[in-house]
């Protein structure tokens, strides 16, 4: 089963996680989650935006997960990322992939945080305390092999 | 046709969209690039000053792309969701 979600409320981890206990052949089940994070040491982040492309971040949500999903035989696989503006330490995107074995587990999961930050259409912009700025992409993202 | 804009682009076109006739040699992305660049002095400062991404009907595409059958173009910065 895959479940792709985009939404601006935020989502209840611990809810999500049980879902997936309930199955009783796929043992291994690795989660991600991503948070927001205030690392400049001279500006205080107020609020951290995040701007998306609706049709096409859906579509590319799911394509990804749909790749996974085969490539290392998932039974179940959760994405969901927010939008909206966001405060310091809020939950932002959560991944959930499961599976019979640990390795596939972990593979399918890095896979789709990895594809979907280099090609699915968000954008953050940081408002601190001093000014409002959009992130630039990390160009080491750009360097993995798919 | 219809452009759509997004994010840091978006805020330096100033706009969320704009419909535009092209004309017929305007076949590829690159030419869409190009006539936009001469359009106004808007898109050619996007264009030639910052990183940007262009998608056809949803679908990330190359420069080369023929636009024959696409019904929306999005351009946006590069990505950084996650």
């Amino acid at each position: 089963m895959i479940d792709v979600r985009i939404q601006s409320n935020n989502f209840n981890f611990g809810e999500e996680i049980k879902k997936f206990q309930k199955n009783k052949i796929d043992g291994a089940v690795v989660c991600f989650l991503g948070s927001v994070r205030d690392l400049n040491s001279e500006e205080e982040l107020e609020k951290l935006e995040i701007e998306y492309y609706p049709k096409m971040a859906k579509k590319v949500l799911e394509e990804t997960a749909k790749k996974a999903f085969d490539k290392w035989n998932l039974s179940q696989c959760l994405i969901i990322h927010r939008f909206g503006k966001l405060n310091v330490n809020e939950q932002i995107v959560l991944i959930i992939t499961q599976t019979q074995h640990r390795k596939d587990a972990f593979r399918a999961n890095e896979y789709i945080i990895d594809f979907l930050k280099i090609n699915a259409p968000f954008w953050k912009k940081e408002h601190t305390n001093k000014e409002s700025y959009w992130v630039e992409q990390n160009k080491k993202d750009l360097d993995i092999n798919f | 046709m219809k452009i759509i804009f997004f994010a840091k682009i978006r805020e330096l076109i100033g706009k969320e969209e704009e419909n535009i006739t092209f004309p017929e040699d305007v076949r590829t992305v690159n030419d869409i690039v190009s006539f936009l660049k001469e359009y106004n002095k808007i898109y050619y400062n996007v264009f030639e000053n910052y990183d940007f991404l262009i998608a056809c009907d949803e679908e990330l595409v190359n420069m080369d792309y023929k636009i024959s059958e696409t019904k929306e173009i999005a351009i946006f910065p590069p990505v950084t969701g996650g």
